[in-house]
C-alpha cells in the first residue's frame, strides 16, 4: 500500500461503515422479507403511496423556488456590503441554526397556533383570525425557514468570489448595471445557484417532524411515512427500506437534471 | 471653444483614499491620436489616473473634459473610452466569440455586423479560429490580445490599458510591444498606458508623462525625457545614469566631482546646487596618459551584458558606470572622458542641500522638534522662542527602529556616485514640502521604515529673526 491511502485509511473505513455498508442493506432490506427471501412485493407496496411521494416532491420544489426567489437577491445585496457588515451578516443567518430544528419548529408552532401569537395580534386589531397551522402552507413556510440559509450561502460564496474587475469590464464595454448583471453576474453564479438548490431540495424531500407539527395529520410526507415503518407500531423495515431507496432514486435523478444546467457554466470556470 | 486637439483635458484633479493623498491637483491635456504612456513606480497614481479617465473612480475635486466635453457625471458604460485590464478580466463563461461581441451585442447591432467585426479584429490580433474557445484555454500572449480585441471592437475615440503586458514572459512582451504600437498607428485612435517598465515607455509612446508620489515629473517625447530628463528622479528612473551632485559656477561652467567643466546649459543662478547627470554610454574609457582625460581610476567591475559591457570605474572617490562595446580588465588604470553636451544640469528636487527645521527651546538649553527633545549646553536662549535647526544630511544615520529618534517612510532615493541621497516627507498639515535629507552608504527599499538617529553634536542651532 502506498502512503496516501494509508493516510485515507480512517476515512475511507468511516465511509464504509456509515456510508457504503448502510447504503447497501437499505438495498438489501428492500429487496427481502421477514424470511430473508428475495421479493418485489416491499416495492410495489409504494404505488399506494404515490400521493404522499408526489407531495413530498411538491413541497420540496415549492419551498426550494422560494429559498431561491428569497435567498437569490439577499445574497446578491449582501456582497455590496461592506466587509464588516457582510460578516455580521452572515453570522445572523447563522445564528438560528444554532439553535436545535426541533425548537425552532416548535416556536412557530406557537406562532401560528389558532390561539398563538400571530391570531392573538390579528384580534387586537379587530381583524378575523386565520386558520395557519395544520395547512401545507405552514410546512412549507416551515420548510423554507429552515433551509433558506443553505440557500443564501453558497449563493453569497459564489458572487462575492467574482472578480470586480470583471464587473468593471462589463461597465466598460457599455453594459449598464442591470446588463452586466444579466450578462455577467447571473451567469457566473449559476454554480452557487446549483449547489444551493441541492442543499435545499435534498433535505426538503425527505423532511419530516416539521411536516408532523406544523402540518398536523393531513400533510404526511415520505419522511414521515418512512419514519413511522421504523419507530411506530407499524413496524415494517423491509417496507421502510424501499421507500428509502425509492427516495434515494428520486433525488440521483432530479439532482441530475440539475447538473446538467451547470454543467456548461462549471466547465468554463475550470482552469 | 476648447482646442479641439486635446481629446481629454484633466484640470485640478485631486483624489485620496483613507486620508492618504493619491493625486494632488493634478492638470493633464492628451492629445488625439497619440499613444501616451504613464510610467512610474507602483503606488505614484498612474492606475488612478486611468480610472479616473474610465469612470470607474469619481475624483475628490476636479473636473474632467472629453473633446471639451465635461464627462464628471457621465457613468463608465456611457463613455467613449474602453480599457485593457490588467489581468485582462476576460469573461470565463462565454467564449472567445461572445467575449469579443458583448460590447456589440450591448449595443444591439445586427448580427451579420457583429460578425463581420469580430471576425476583423481577430484578424488584428491574429487570433482566427479561436472564436470557439473559452479564455481558459489560452495562453497569456493569447488572452491578452482577445481583451485588446474586446476593447478595439467597439471602436473607442481612447483605449486605456493598465500594465497589460506585465504579466507576460520578456520575449512575448518585446512582440506585444511593437505588435500595440503599429495596431495603434493602423487604427488611429488615442492610446494611454500605464507601465512602470520604462523600456517599454521608451519603445512605443509618442508621449511619456513620468509621474511619482502621485505628481507629474515630465512630460515628454521619449527622446526629451531621455536625452533631457527635467529632474534626477527622471533621470534616475529613465534608464541608467549617473547622478552627481554639482554646483553651478556661472553659466556654461559646472563644478562636480572636484573639479570644473564646460557645459551647454545657462540661466541656472550663480552658485546654485545642481544635480548632474551623465549618461553611462556617453562616458568613455580611454588611456589614462590622453591629453583630453578628464578624470583617472581604476576599473572596479566589468559585466558582459550581451551587447556591452557594463563597467565601474572608481575615480575621484566616487563610481562611475560606463556601457561601453571594448572590454577592460579589472585593476586596470584608466582615463575617463566626455563631451560638454553629454553633461545634463538639472534643478535639484529640493533647493535645500541640507535640513533645516524650525525647532522650539522648550527649557533652559532643551530644544524640542518633531517631538523629538535633546539638550544643547550653552544655549543662551530664552525658552518659549522659535530656532532653526541646521541638521547636516551625513549626521543622520539610519538605525534600527528600537534605537530610533524618529521612524519615517523613505520616499526617494537617488544614489550619489558615492553615497545615497534619501529623501523622508514629513506629514504637514500645511501641506509645505518639508523633508528630512539623508546622507547613507546603506542601499534601502523606497516605502519602507526606517529608523533616523541624529547627531545632536552637529545640529546647528540659530535663532529665528
Amino acid at each position: 500500500m502506498n502512503k496516501i491511502s494509508i493516510k485515507f485509511l480512517p476515512y475511507g473505513l468511516w465511509m464504509i461503515f456509515f456510508t457504503v455498508i448502510p447504503s447497501l442493506m437499505i438495498i438489501w432490506f428492500a429487496f427481502t422479507n421477514e424470511s430473508f427471501e428475495f421479493t418485489l412485493e416491499n416495492i410495489c407496496k409504494i404505488s399506494n403511496h404515490v400521493e404522499i411521494i408526489f407531495r413530498s416532491i411538491l413541497f420540496a420544489l415549492i419551498s426550494t423556488i422560494i429559498c431561491l426567489i428569497i435567498g437569490y437577491p439577499f445574497a446578491y445585496f449582501m456582497t455590496k456590503l461592506s466587509k464588516s457588515n457582510q460578516k455580521l451578516c452572515l453570522m445572523l443567518i447563522m445564528l438560528p441554526m444554532w439553535t436545535n430544528l426541533l425548537l425552532r419548529t416548535y416556536a412557530w408552532m406557537t406562532l401560528l397556533e389558532n390561539n398563538g401569537l400571530i391570531n392573538n395580534i390579528l384580534k387586537a386589531i379587530s381583524l378575523a383570525p386565520i386558520r395557519m397551522i395544520n395547512t401545507p402552507y405552514a410546512v412549507i413556510l416551515g420548510m423554507t425557514y429552515d433551509f433558506l440559509p443553505f440557500m443564501i450561502i453558497p449563493i453569497y460564496t459564489t458572487i462575492s468570489k467574482i472578480d470586480n474587475s470583471l464587473i468593471e469590464a462589463g461597465n466598460d464595454l457599455g453594459a449598464n448595471d442591470f446588463q452586466t448583471f444579466r450578462h455577467i453576474i447571473f451567469p457566473l453564479s449559476v454554480p452557487g445557484i446549483v449547489s444551493g438548490i441541492s442543499m435545499v431540495f435534498v433535505p426538503a424531500t425527505s423532511t419530516f417532524i416539521i411536516s408532523q407539527l406544523l402540518g398536523g395529520g393531513s400533510n404526511v410526507l415520505i419522511g414521515d411515512l418512512i419514519e413511522s415503518q421504523f419507530m411506530g407500531s407499524t413496524y415494517n423495515p423491509w417496507f421502510g427500506s424501499a421507500m428509502s431507496f425509492i427516495l434515494m432514486i428520486i433525488i440521483v435523478i432530479i439532482m441530475a437534471i440539475t447538473n446538467k444546467f451547470d454543467k456548461t457554466e462549471t466547465e468554463s470556470l475550470q482552469k | 471653444m476648447k482646442k479641439i486637439n486635446n481629446i481629454i483635458e484633466l484640470k485640478n484633479i485631486s483624489i485620496s483614499f483613507d486620508g492618504q493623498t493619491i493625486l494632488d491637483n493634478l492638470n493633464l491635456y492628451i492629445k488625439d491620436r497619440e499613444f501616451v504612456t504613464f510610467l512610474g513606480p507602483s503606488g505614484c497614481g498612474k492606475t488612478t489616473i486611468l480610472k479616473i479617465i474610465a469612470g470607474f473612480l469619481k475624483p475628490d475635486s476636479g473636473q474632467i473634459f472629453f473633446d471639451g466635453e465635461n464627462v464628471n457625471n457621465i457613468p463608465p458604460y456611457k463613455r467613449t473610452v474602453n480599457t485593457v485590464f490588467q489581468r485582462y478580466a476576460l469573461f470565463p463563461h462565454l467564449n472567445v466569440f461572445d467575449n469579443i461581441a458583448f460590447g456589440l451585442k450591448i449595443q444591439n447591432l445586427p448580427n451579420d455586423e457583429i460578425k463581420y467585426r469580430v471576425s476583423r479584429l481577430l484578424k488584428v490580433v491574429n487570433l482566427e479560429g479561436f472564436e470557439k474557445r473559452k479564455p481558459s484555454q489560452l495562453s497569456g500572449g493569447q488572452q491578452q490580445r482577445i481583451a485588446i480585441a474586446r476593447a478595439l471592437v467597439n471602436r473607442p475615440k481612447i483605449l486605456l490599458l493598465d500594465e497589460p503586458l506585465s504579466a507576460l514572459d520578456l520575449k512575448l512582451r518585446k512582440e506585444m510591444q511593437l505588435e500595440l504600437k503599429e495596431m495603434q498607428q493602423q487604427l488611429n485612435t488615442t492610446f494611454i498606458y500605464v507601465t512602470h517598465d520604462q523600456e517599454e515607455a521608451l519603445t512605443m509612446s509618442d508621449t511619456i508623462v513620468v509621474m511619482n508620489e502621485g505628481e507629474i515629473q515630465q512630460i515628454g517625447s521619449p527622446e526629451d525625457i531621455y536625452n533631457e530628463p527635467k529632474n534626477a528622479f527622471v533621470a534616475d528612473f529613465i534608464g541608467q545614469s549617473n547622478i552627481l551632485n554639482g554646483i553651478m559656477l556661472k553659466d556654461y561652467k559646472v563644478s562636480f566631482a572636484q573639479k570644473e567643466f564646460e557645459c551647454v546649459d545657462k540661466g541656472f543662478k550663480p552658485k546654485q546646487p545642481v544635480d548632474v547627470v551623465i549618461r553611462p554610454e556617453d562616458l568613455q574609457i580611454v588611456s589614462k596618459n590622453k591629453s583630453d582625460v578628464k578624470f583617472t581610476g581604476i576599473i572596479d567591475s566589468v559585466v558582459f551584458k550581451g551587447v556591452h559591457y557594463e563597467i565601474e570605474v572608481f575615480a575621484q572617490d566616487m563610481y562611475w558606470l560606463v556601457h561601453t562595446t571594448k572590454y577592460f580588465k579589472k585593476g586596470e588604470k584608466v582615463g575617463l572622458t566626455f563631451y560638454p553636451d553629454d553633461i545634463h544640469i538639472m534643478s535639484k528636487l529640493f533647493d535645500q542641500t541640507t535640513n533645516i527645521i524650525k525647532a522650539e527651546v522648550v527649557e533652559e538649553n532643551t530644544i524640542k522638534f518633531l517631538d523629538i527633545v535633546f539638550e544643547k549646553d550653552d544655549l543662551n536662549i530664552d525658552p518659549g522662542s522659535t530656532v532653526k535647526l541646521t541638521i547636516p544630511p551625513n549626521s543622520i544615520s539610519l538605525v534600527s527602529s528600537d534605537f530610533a529618534d524618529l521612524v519615517l517612510t523613505l520616499d526617494s532615493i537617488i544614489y550619489k556616485g558615492a553615497y545615497n541621497e534619501m529623501y523622508f516627507y514629513l506629514d504637514d498639515e500645511n501641506d509645505n514640502d518639508q523633508y528630512i535629507l539623508v546622507t547613507s552608504e546603506n542601499e534601502e527599499e523606497v516605502g519602507t521604515d526606517l529608523g533616523l538617529k541624529f547627531d545632536f553634536d552637529q545640529v546647528e542651532v540659530n535663532k529665528c529673526e
